[in-house]
């Protein structure tokens, strides 16, 4: 004989945090997989030197308190949802991560989150204990129980025709591209035993690897709920639940799989200036001043530039340093039909964002202009698309008909509508914002695109001549 | 200091970016899109953690994650998205673990639409999911609170051990207005004593929410219920305008607050007594400026919301019934105006 077993490695000597009377026994029943189970990953842990890097994750169902056993990080989660806990897990240290989970937590309630973890190739060790049947609760249906098995919710054995059939993961797990290890293994006899222990190992190198997704099912013996003795038990599962969910390996990319690493997060003040490119920022145009207050609103088709033109007063409120907000009408109306934003500029805080009287309405196509030309304020402005043709000013208003299309065109710049508009829109003094904040929004908004500046800042000079011409 | 235009939900991002957040995890939902769109270009930038997740369920889980292994994590979503996220959320209170969630609010019941409203009060500030739990709940009014709300939550996160909210609307989210950029950032530090961070520190932590002893879960509750207690003392924040000799006391929070500030200056160039006062956290609950207020003589409330009466509840429990407290609201994704809240004020000053 060698060295006498004193305890499993992997594990606590004693289980001090289920507490009672027999401080080295699991709660498991007798003739229960899990122990083995556990034991089999607990090596692993310690035979790897991964204790010190590695988070377990106790499911809801009878593994529910794996953190008695497991000598390394533990987090007990919600129901299912433990490939997900994982991910942010995984995500957030790149260290090895185990999710260990039963049928019904894995399989029934946690099946998305369990499907979509191992589609995204995360880097977590899924070790599924498939006994058929609910534990913990008491013995109810799992989906992997087998057709005509009998439990307190199929009392006369699961019947397909109201029931369905048992879910075979491995082999939906193994359809998924991302998986590096995906094998069926179980806990029914000493050689079984044996391949399961290394198909624990192979998943928990992959793991210390930083290979990525390894999925090991484990058929294992539930004697309280299948209400038959421990060896029955294996008997079962040797003879009828391999026949529906054989035993065999399913997926092996051990060799082609390459190691990866998540990156380090950067925390620098320096980082976040460059990404938000907070250098270039435009400064105020000098001695501005802005008295008063300007509610502005722009609506038309959705693709006429609406929401930008607002964008680009709002650029112009900000250069000339007042206190602006922009509101767009927002979600599907914005992807099809009419659009409207709403742009208020003024001197001190602003309350509501939302125009309701505008004193400035620009109405890029006639649905817009007769669905908000009554709201505008008496001695309030209409500027609007002279394409539209004839239209009924509300007494008390101004109309102003921009034939901004034609005026693009003969300045070259058929592109140039809505600057023309823009430019309009300055002319009439209503924003109460001078000409060069108007310049300012137009560098700001082609900064991308630098070599459109000049032709943009002429297109306003085009507005502007016009404009002093017809109003 | 920079100043930039950007969207309330744009904002929300910048805030966690400088709050030194490493991980979002998210799923798309209309109003509060935004923040999934810019968290999964900003966070990849600085190597920091996206993933947009399969469902909200997924997404308040892998916040669990990370935040168990002392990550300052978030997420964002909207109504009907929070409520997916109870379950994950009273687990993240049982466990007691710091997690930002922005709501972004839209108008229900179920789908209903995806205009704004402020319906979600009462599944976000008082609990939600199930067990008797509190989160923090902070109620910006502006695209530079959007930023500064969100820095303060992840603060508050830390400090207490707790879920915090940053509850907004669809106007929030969708408006923009200039944002001043925090001038540092943050350089965050995990809590070894108690995170599960796969280090040899805190290889002997424990995340869990369960307590199988009856006598130990209730001790457990009432060191909670401590906390809360002392959150109450600690942190309530809330804003006032002419509220000192006002007979009417408009009640507000979020973008109702917006259009009540003009509403009291509407009102007071008219002569009226009327003045503002504004939750800035809605759990805590500022009952005790509000009891002050009740106890000047002849004050009526005026509750301002886009929900069916759940801030007026909170105010009537907080000055315990003492002085009328009035509603005035819109519901469907329909924005207050001036003109109403005018109507109201004018109809409770008795002319």
């Amino acid at each position: 004989m060698s060295e006498k077993i004193t305890c499993t490695k992997g594990l606590y000597k004693e289980f001090s945090r289920k507490g009672g009377a027999a401080p080295t026994a699991t709660h498991y029943c007798p003739g229960c997989g899990h122990g083995i189970l556990h034991k089999l990953i607990g090596e692993a842990l310690a035979d790897f030197d991964l204790q010190d890097r590695c988070v377990m994750i106790s499911p809801v169902g009878c593994a529910v308190f794996a953190y008695y056993y497991f000598d390394c990080g533990n987090i007990q989660v919600a129901h299912g949802r433990a490939p997900a806990v994982a991910t942010g897990v995984s995500r957030a240290t790149d260290q090895v991560v185990i999710s260990y989970q039963g049928d019904g937590d894995l399989a029934s309630i946690g099946l998305n989150e369990t499907l979509q973890a191992a589609n995204r190739g995360e880097k977590i060790a899924v070790f599924f204990v498939n006994n058929t049947v609910y534990g913990m609760t008491g013995g109810q249906m799992a989906p992997t129980t087998l057709i005509g098995e009998k439990t307190i919710t199929c009392l006369g054995g699961r019947d397909p025709m109201t029931q369905g059939y048992p879910l075979h993961m491995c082999e939906l797990i193994s359809s998924l591209k991302a998986p590096v290890y995906v094998e069926r293994v179980a806990l029914s006899d000493p050689a079984n035993v044996r391949n399961a222990r290394k198909a624990v190992r192979k998943a928990m190198e992959i793991q210390r690897d930083g290979k990525g997704y390894t999925f090991v099912e484990v058929l294992s013996p539930c004697p309280t709920n299948l209400g038959i003795s421990p060896v029955a038990n294996n008997e079962w599962i040797n003879q009828e639940m391999m026949k529906e969910f054989p035993v065999k390996n399913f997926r092996d990319l051990t060799a082609e799989a390459m190691a990866f690493q998540r990156p380090q997060s950067d925390f620098s003040t320096a980082s976040l200036e460059k990404i938000f490119d907070l250098e270039t920022t435009v400064p105020p145009v000098s001695g501005a001043t802005v008295q008063g207050e300007a509610q502005v609103k722009i609506a038309g088709f959705g693709g006429q530039g609406v929401l930008s033109l607002g964008i680009m007063l709002t650029q112009a409120a900000q250069a000339a340093g007042c206190q602006v907000s922009w509101y767009p009408s927002y979600g599907p109306e914005q992807r099809g039909g009419t659009s409207n934003c709403s742009v208020i500029v003024s001197d001190s805080p602003i309350g509501s964002p939302i125009v309701y009287q505008p004193d400035l309405l620009i109405a890029m196509n006639r649905p817009s202009f007769e669905r908000f030309k009554n709201d505008v304020k008496h001695g309030g402005t209409i500027i609007y698309d002279a394409l539209m043709g004839e239209v009924e000013i509300p007494e008390g208003c101004k109309g102003i008909a921009v034939p901004a299309q034609e005026l693009a065109d003969q300045a070259g710049n058929s592109k140039g509508a809505n600057t023309i508009m823009f430019g309009v829109m300055m002319a009439t003094g209503m924003t109460k914002l001078p000409d060069e904040a108007f310049v300012k929004a137009l560098e700001e908004s082609f900064a991308k695109k630098p070599k459109l500046i000049p032709i943009n800042v002429e297109l306003l000079k085009v507005a502007k001549a016009w404009a002093a011409k017809h109003f | 200091m920079a100043t930039k235009l950007v969207k309330g939900n744009t904002a929300v991002v910048v805030g966690a970016l400088y709050a030194g957040s490493d991980c979002f995890f998210g799923y798309p939902i209309t109003p509060a899109s935004e923040v999934l769109h810019e968290a999964s270009k900003y966070y990849p930038m600085l190597g920091r953690k996206f993933v947009q997740a399969e469902s909200e369920e997924a997404s308040i889980n892998m916040c669990y994650g990370a935040a168990s292994a002392g990550h300052r994590v978030f997420t964002a979503s909207s109504g009907p998205g929070i409520s997916l996220m109870q379950e994950g959320i009273s687990y993240l209170a049982g466990a007691e673990l710091p997690t930002v969630i922005v709501d972004i609010m839209r108008a229900g019941p179920g789908l209903g639409n995806i205009g704004p409203e402020q319906a979600d009060y009462n599944q976000v500030v008082k609990g939600g999911g199930h067990g008797n739990y509190r989160c923090i709940v902070l109620a910006p009014n502006s695209v530079q609170e959007m930023c500064d709300a969100t820095i303060k939550a992840f603060e508050l996160a830390d400090k207490w051990r707790i879920p915090v909210y940053v509850l907004a609307d669809g106007v929030l989210g969708q408006m923009i207005e200039p944002l001043s950029f925090p001038e540092k950032a943050f350089q965050p530090v995990a809590d070894n004593s108690w995170a599960v961070a796969a280090t040899p520190e805190t290889r002997n932590n424990l995340v869990t929410s369960i307590f199988l002893d009856f006598d130990q879960l209730e001790t457990f509750n009432n060191r909670l219920q401590k906390k809360y207690a002392a959150i109450e003392e600690e942190e309530v924040l809330f804003e006032e305008q002419q509220t000192s000799d006002a007979e009417i006391i408009l009640v507000a929070y979020g973008i109702s607050s917006r259009i009540c500030k003009s509403a009291v200056e509407k009102a007071r160039a008219q002569g009226l007594k009327v003045g503002l006062f504004r939750p800035k956290t809605l759990f805590p609950f500022p009952k005790k400026q509000l009891q002050a207020l009740a106890a000047g003589s002849g004050v009526t409330f005026i509750s301002v919301e886009m929900s069916n009466g759940q801030l007026a509840d909170d105010i009537r429990l907080a000055i315990n019934c003492s002085r009328p407290v009035e509603l005035v609201n819109r519901l469907g994704g329909n924005l207050l105006t001036l003109d109403q809240v005018k109507e109201k004020i004018l109809a409770v000053a008795g002319k």
